[in-house]
């Protein structure tokens, strides 16, 4: 077996610096003459702007200058685009105002930028911005989902009547109506999936450079998608070729999704350095973090399960409602109605119909967080699942099982978007149930309520789509001494690919990892790329550095059979060595590689050098699955949940390195359970943010969380040639449904069908009071006694 | 206006010239240049910060730099013997007790002193309740505590069988 290659769990490279304080994150970075940006965020969540009078800030001392959206306006910088095309309500296509960079005339959500200011220090540039008066007519806001569309909201668009900006719908409806008319029976459940900000710990960080001497814009960033951000800040901002700028990102402290998304400031500190001819930086502070990065969720939705006697699935019906924010982020609608296919779930449902309606509202735009639209569909469905059981007094694990696709379907077309690749799920389910000792629950939950404790237990049996967005560009180089420098358009911020990466060349061509570089994330090096998200890098660069190694391999064959004596055909390769079939004449890749860096030893019209650059697109997605059971305890005199266990059987087809696996497993679980458990973002009815720093946004804490036990049943994927599938995603797909059901069944026994998130102890406690409080509770413990 | 500021940082004496309310987060990342101490937030809740301030953890997010004149620091970067990297920031390297690595070395800070403290016999209750002032988003906390726990047990051994180990 190879050391370093595919399958073992090794230590990750980049630790090594990351331990040792020497990593290096944009903040870390202070070129020479650099300033600081600090910006002037709108107090107001609708507001006219009348003017900005900055005179007696410019003149303050230490401040290079003050720009607005007048500026942006006479520069004429654009805003950033929707990826996402939908349909208006009436029919054609949907209204789409760019996500603008600064505000101009009108603010249109608090903390919408609207000044900036550059100083030689940020104390300065905050003093100065106290200074700055800013013209403001408040005007009424709308600043919930649920008052998007009320009678008489103010518009966030004149353009847009009743702020409804798409009416997308999915599936046939007749067919769908017509099997809830012979169901058996019919369920029904509404849903909020609760308003979130992924919160990495390394908050957004922009540094922007002008290139005097070259005529072009530098940005370094806290980003995950350098490509993608360069293509739109000189397409739709600056509206320059994509080659006047160059995009790095080094160390990045997380992104989930959140950093994938094109924001105002790194265009503001770009706009910014060219005005000053310095180096600026900007890096945002918590509590603007709160303010000014695109949340996440906020949906609500009615989802409806039609049975037959046999409680097998004959159709689902939804109708959801999801916010937008002010502007389209460039995922926005993604995460609305871009991932609306994981409503079949794990399930055989014949027939599915779903009516999404998007709404803008006076809050900052929408954007994607470790799911992004997979994990809010996926809950809404699990809930439904177990309200139904509810109904019909069943076992939620008997009612899955009864309607779980079998491992001899596969692949499943399910009929409504996706076709699963591969997997099998009453096995994952089997092995999860037994982990979690799932048929003793009865004894456990009346052990609990002995203790005047409510016991819950949830499942939550997921499959969800990774690597959708499947093309990469990927590049090997090897030096005339064997080593070997790699490249790709994925970026590292804590997934490992660092490492990942160098396990698959190393596989591939045999090459030990001290002798393989990972280039940095840099538009200079490899102008093109899409980036890290959607649980890609791992499926998909496990097939890119696969056809690339194979094109090395094959130059390396023709140049071996010059030094061996023979034919390209009769030359194989295995762990780094080329063989001369038959015989014992050999060459390590090393050797052929110096002989490719001298032309002169090489055939006549043979091109020098052992490189490879190229795209790849494999055949399809894949579907990472997995059924995750948690089992929470509530004290009803508090409403404090207790998380006592998770368990989760996942499938991640084949995986690299399980021990990296498992961590993204973990901290996927904890994002989940931290919404379902405890962190919400709320504006009051103005507009005004009220959760807006960790004093009151609930993170999770260690103390919060359990041991988390994780068992595999891997299945590979037909997909793509490695058979990977992906982990980045499923952890939080599956934990939030799991936590919310857990909650759910604890408070059953006070008649409690469903329980929207999050399950902080306020909402908990106020849940069982209505229900007849800790009486009712002893009632129960009475009857069941 | 500025104030002269001596200190000893990860064991060499420093003098600097800094303003009065400067944070000792900002003389170490902004005036030393040691910028392994991260800022992760504004209300002194996540613990990126953390440092050794004669010979306990604190936030340096919340320590004004001038009420540490004539004191002893250490940094991250001052773990390390050479190539040697201290047994907990070992422990979470064989652990993966990092992902994105923003918020480590501020466990690790953290996570020595509970050791010293507690020695390894701790609980994990007791152990999640010590990382009450440190947020990790991307481990889930599953690994921090098997490096902490890991990192213990090394620590300690190595204290039995070097009693000069203590020392920084």
């Amino acid at each position: 077996m190879i050391k370093f290659g595919i399958g073992q769990s090794l230590a990750r490279v980049e630790d090594a610096r990351l331990l040792r304080g020497l990593g290096r994150f944009t903040d870390d970075i202070a070129p020479p003459r650099s300033v600081q940006m600090y910006v002037l965020r709108s107090p107001h969540a609708h507001a006219e702007i009348g003017g900005i009078d900055f005179r007696a800030a410019r003149a303050m001392p230490g401040v290079h200058t003050i720009l607005t959206g007048e500026d942006a306006a006479a520069d004429d910088l654009g805003g950033f685009p929707s990826m996402v095309p939908s349909t208006a309500p009436g029919g054609g296509p949907n209204f789409t105002p760019p996500f603008a960079i600064i505000a101009h005339g009108k603010a249109r959500y608090a903390g919408q930028p609207v000044a900036i200011v550059v100083a030689d220090t940020l104390e300065q540039a905050k003093d100065a911005a106290e200074a700055i008066i800013v013209d403001y007519e408040p005007l009424p806001a709308v600043a919930s989902l649920a008052d998007a569309d009320a009678p008489g909201a103010p518009l966030v668009w004149n353009e847009c009547p009743d702020n409804l900006d798409a009416l997308a719908t999915f599936g046939d409806k007749g067919v769908v109506d017509a099997a809830f008319e012979k169901a058996a029976s019919t369920h029904s459940v509404e849903v909020r999936i609760s308003r979130v900000s992924a919160n990495p710990m390394e908050s957004r960080t922009a540094l922007g450079e002008w290139n005097e001497a070259e005529e072009r814009y530098e940005l370094t960033g806290g980003m995950q998608s350098p490509h993608m951000l360069r293509a739109q800040l000189a397409e739709c901002v600056f509206k320059i070729p994509p080659n006047k700028i160059r995009v790095r990102a080094f160390d990045v402290g997380g992104g989930f999704g959140m950093k994938g998304v094109p924001h105002p400031e790194p265009a503001l500190v770009l706009w910014a350095a060219r005005k000053v001819r310095r180096p600026v930086r900007w890096t945002s502070e918590r509590s603007e973090a709160f303010l000014s990065d695109c949340h996440s969720r906020d949906h609500t939705s009615r989802c409806e399960l039609a049975l037959d006697s046999g409680a097998r699935i004959l159709a689902l019906r939804f109708f959801a409602r999801a916010n937008l924010g002010a502007y389209l982020s460039l995922a926005g609608l993604h995460c609305a109605q871009g991932n609306i296919g994981h409503l079949s779930g794990v399930y055989t449902t014949p027939a599915i119909y779903a009516e999404v309606r998007s709404y803008f509202t006076h809050t900052v735009p929408i954007g994607p967080y470790r799911g992004a639209g997979r994990p809010e569909a996926i809950t809404v469905l699990e809930r439904a699942i177990d309200a139904a059981a509810f109904d019909l007094r069943m076992d939620p694990a008997e009612l899955r099982r009864r309607n779980l696709i079998g491992p001899d379907q596969m692949p499943y077309d399910t009929g409504f978007q996706f076709t699963y690749d591969s997997g099998n799920y009453p096995v994952s389910q089997t092995k999860a149930e037994e982990a979690a000792g799932w048929a003793n629950f009865e004894e456990r939950r009346l052990e609990s309520l002995r203790r005047g404790k409510l016991r819950g237990i949830g499942m939550g049996h997921i499959v969800e789509i990774a690597a959708g967005m499947n093309d990469e560009m990927g590049a090997i180089d090897v030096e005339a001494d064997g080593s070997v420098t790699i490249s790709t358009g994925f970026h590292n911020h804590g997934q490992g690919q660092e490492t990942t990466m160098r396990q698959l060349v190393s596989e591939f061509l045999g090459v030990p990892p001290d002798r393989i570089k990972y280039r940095d994330s840099d538009t200079d090096v490899q102008p093109f790329g899409f980036g890290s998200a959607g649980s890609r890098a791992a499926a998909v660069g496990g097939a890119l550095f696969k056809a690339i190694s194979e094109k090395i391999i094959e130059k390396g064959k023709v140049i071996a059979a010059i030094m061996l004596d023979t034919s390209a055909e009769e030359i194989d390769f295995v762990d780094g060595t080329f063989t001369a079939r038959s015989t014992n004449r050999t060459a390590t890749l090393a050797e052929v590689a110096a002989l490719a860096h001298q032309p002169m030893g090489l055939p006549q019209g043979m091109e020098g050098g052992l490189s490879h650059k190229q795209m790849f697109r494999p055949k399809g997605p894949t579907f990472p699955n997995g059924c995750h059971i948690c089992e929470v305890e509530i004290d009803p005199e508090t409403g404090r949940s207790e998380i006592l266990g998770y368990w989760v059987c996942e499938d991640v087809g084949r995986s690299i390195n399980p021990m990296i696996v498992a961590g993204q497993m973990h901290g996927g679980v904890v994002q989940g359970l931290g919404q379902a458990m405890g962190e919400f973002i709320e504006y009051d009815e103005e507009g005004q943010l009220l959760t807006g720093s960790f004093m009151d946004y609930q993170m999770p804490r260690a103390l919060d969380m359990p041991q988390i036990t994780t068992i595999s049943n891997n299945v590979p994927s037909p997909n793509n040639p490695l058979g990977i599938k992906g982990a980045g995603e499923s952890g939080t797909v599956g934990a939030m449904p799991a936590g919310l059901n857990a909650v759910c069944n604890a408070l059953q026994p006070l008649g409690i069908r469903h329980f929207d998130m999050p399950a902080t102890p306020w909402r908990v406690w106020q849940a069982i009071q209505h229900a007849g409080g800790i009486e009712a509770l002893h009632k129960a413990a009475h009857e069941t006694a | 206006m500025t104030n002269t500021l001596t200190m000893t940082v990860n064991g060499a004496s420093v003098t600097r010239d800094v303003p009065a309310n400067t944070l000792l987060v900002h003389f170490l990342r902004d005036s030393l240049r040691l910028t392994g101490t991260h800022v992760g937030c504004d209300t002194t809740q996540c613990g990126a910060c953390t440092v050794h301030l004669d010979g306990s953890a604190v936030k340096s997010c919340t320590t004004l730099a001038m009420t540490c004149e004539g004191s002893d620091v250490t940094t991250i970067e001052g773990l390390a013997s050479g190539d040697t990297l201290h047994p907990m920031q070992e422990a979470f390297r064989a652990n993966h007790g990092l992902q994105c690595g923003f918020c480590t070395p501020g466990f690790v800070m953290s996570a020595i002193k509970i050791v010293e403290r507690l020695g390894s016999g701790f609980d994990d209750t007791a152990l999640r309740e010590e990382l009450e002032g440190n947020i990790c988003r991307c481990t889930g906390y599953h690994n921090i505590m098997k490096s902490i726990r890991a990192g213990a047990e090394a620590m300690t051994s190595k204290q039995k069988t070097s009693p000069d180990n203590g020392a920084e």
